[in-house]
């Protein structure tokens, strides 16, 4: 055995010396804050980064753009029905995962009805979604149920729920694609699209759940981030266009489709927020932490020993 | 007999093709610019037009840039940063430090070739690596630059508020570039090898060429392109802003799927590209034009889109 380690494990390695970093420079003291509020910023990357590895798994070219607007447009509509009443924020749920499973079916229905490339399709439909958004938001600032507020900053004994919860769907992320019926068709469709075919795999169906699964881990993410930022705000969404996707590629999932690394995203999300609060204790600009995330994302995409394509 | 069938074939086929690809958002160009004269008739002047495609001259520069790298079967998601970035060394440097602001816009041209190489040594995919650099330009231009500011040189606003005679300075660019991007990549033979390079590499690289140098040199130009996005869009806002171009990068892609490219590689054109880009800028106008609500009008945006890709789709559906 030698050295080489898995490609996933990067992000949590740089993850590591990130923590280390900020342990040495601000005590021994600020090890268990530090990772506590990493682990709760890095479970909205987690959920959102989720959805959006099922999509890229499911083949080349699979790509969701119009995460970010369907947060933002799930957040909005759910706001709106709880209107801070904590009676509602079942039914605010709820509608922020319809919202975010219909926002994912148009994207596939637009992909396959109009032989669209996933990126052009998402996009276009990621206008639209803005435009609901724009409108529903156009009221005032509303303000999220309390007890959804206290369930994003619940803590048992000192341990965070919400980092625990989203652990527990990348648990289940990951036996689904191990052991799953549907995971396995998801990986064989992103491997050899033709060879799914003919084996009798129902590739337009396993997609379509892939397309309106990531919708709605978007629309969760949405309503669970309004929650937790006391309400939804325009650009709540834009960091996630990015981050999302480079979440999935960091945490080992490859783009050309048929892996697809759900514990990986955890390494790859805690290494994008622990940097933040790295460089935030350094007190670096902002310039600089733009310079570095980009700098990192390069360098471990480029050393990470990838499986020769065949 | 089978030879003369087939060359004819040969000949008719792509003709068509092309003459669909460019013609349908060339159809609705003119039907988008038909709307807007019937609304405004005052807009069909050497001004109106002027006025109307003015900042679709950046967007048309940006969009050849996605095209070139499409080409090659490839996607730059850091062109929107990069605009960004051109227009901080622009409004910061160019005017005082001539010099230095050249030599940095090199560098980034340099920059981008780098990327290319990088790309095709490691044989990475270009998403992930040009997301990584979209960060890097950000970087680089709020670390020169944290919020808007500087002032573009005199003669860069001179020069885009320039009024040649007969045709507005946005149309005359715009049938330049068109007639320019035509000529190296659909007619020049070194355009075949080009678009060869993205659609099959191995092939090109059997017939002696290098498809190395060719996505570098096509990267580098892709810079190079998007240096004239910067310099362009400097002169038009006359000052810099690292967050003024982000919508770039995925217009810049419209663009060119519009313009009948297609992600395959090595399936572009530049005539296309450059209506697609008008297309997307004239949009905005003509929602205006029409009185749909501002909060409206990037969703309407989405649905021009849709509604263009679909005639597409409905054409080549019948030819086949």
């Amino acid at each position: 055995m030698s050295l080489r380690l898995a490609p996933w494990s990067y992000g949590f390695l740089v993850a590591l010396v990130m923590w280390g970093a900020t342990i040495a420079y601000s005590g021994v003291g600020s090890a268990i804050p530090t990772l506590s509020s990493a682990l709760v910023f890095a479970a909205f990357s987690v959920v959102v980064g989720t959805g959006q590895m099922l999509v890229i798994a499911s083949g080349p070219g699979n790509i969701d753009l119009s995460m970010p607007s369907v947060l933002t447009l799930a957040a909005y509509a759910s706001m709106s029905v709880m209107a801070g009443s904590d009676a509602m924020v079942l039914p605010g749920l709820l509608l922020a995962v319809t919202v975010g499973a219909v926002a994912g079916m148009l994207n596939y229905l637009a992909i396959t009805a109009l032989h669209l490339p996933p990126i052009i399709a998402t996009l276009a439909w990621s206008f639209v979604f803005q435009s609901f958004a724009f409108n529903l938001g156009g009221e005032a600032t509303l303000k999220p149920p309390a007890a959804l507020s206290d369930f994003t900053l619940w803590s048992i004994g000192g341990i965070r729920v919400l980092p625990m919860a989203v652990m527990g769907l990348t648990l289940l992320a990951v036996l689904v694609l191990k052991h799953g019926v549907g995971g396995r068709q998801l990986l064989a469709i992103g491997q050899s699209e033709r060879a799914a075919r003919l084996a009798g795999i129902p590739v337009g169906r396993v997609r379509l759940v892939a397309y309106t699964l990531c919708g709605i881990s978007a629309g969760f993410a949405g309503f669970l981030l309004s929650g937790f930022s006391g309400g939804a705000a325009l650009n709540m969404g834009d960091t996630y266009l990015l981050e999302s996707i480079a979440v999935v590629v960091l945490g080992g999932t490859s783009v050309a489709g048929g892996r697809a690394n759900a514990i990986g995203i955890w390494g790859a999300a805690l290494f994008f927020n622990l940097m933040a609060t790295m460089l935030n204790t350094f007190q670096m600009q902002a310039g600089i932490r733009f310079l570095l995330t980009g700098a990192l994302i390069i360098l471990i995409v480029a050393i990470v020993p990838r499986p020769k394509a065949g | 007999m089978a030879d003369i069938a087939l060359q004819r074939r040969r000949r008719i086929a792509p003709a068509l093709g092309t003459a669909l690809q460019i013609g349908l958002p060339a159809a609705t160009l003119i039907a988008m610019l038909a709307v807007i004269f019937w609304i405004r008739p005052s807009a069909m002047s050497y001004f109106g037009f002027g006025l109307l495609f003015k900042f679709a001259v950046p967007l048309m520069f940006a969009a050849l840039a996605q095209m070139l790298v499409i080409m090659l079967g490839d996607i730059d998601l850091s062109i929107g940063s990069f605009v960004g970035f051109v227009t901080c060394v622009t409004a910061l440097y160019l005017n005082e430090a001539p010099l230095l602001a050249v030599t940095i816009l090199a560098a980034g041209i340099a920059v981008y070739a780098g990327v290319g190489l990088l790309i095709h040594v490691r044989q990475l995919p270009s998403i992930i690596v040009t997301l990584g650099m979209s960060f890097i330009w950000l970087g680089a231009a709020v670390t020169l630059m944290p919020g808007p500011g500087g002032a573009a040189p005199r003669w860069l606003v001179a020069f885009m508020s320039w009024k040649p005679p007969l045709v507005p300075l946005p149309v005359l660019i715009a049938l330049v570039t068109a007639f320019v991007g035509h000529l190296v990549i659909t007619r020049f033979s070194y355009g075949a090898v080009l678009r060869g390079a993205g659609a099959n590499p191995r092939a090109v690289e059997r017939a002696g060429w290098s498809v190395l140098t060719i996505r570098c040199g096509v990267y580098a130009a892709a810079g190079a392109l998007a240096c004239l996005a910067g310099l362009t869009l400097t002169g038009l806002t006359t000052s810099g802003d690292p967050n003024v171009a982000p919508a770039y990068t995925l217009l810049g892609v419209g663009a060119v799927i519009l313009g009948g490219g297609a992600f395959t590689g090595g399936i572009v054109s530049p005539v296309g590209t450059v209506i697609g880009a008008l297309t997307l800028a004239l949009a905005g106008s003509l929602l205006s034009f029409l009185q749909v609500p501002p909060t409206w009008q990037i969703g309407a945006q989405g649905a021009i889109l849709f509604l263009v890709l679909a005639g597409r789709v409905l054409f080549s559906e019948h030819r086949s």
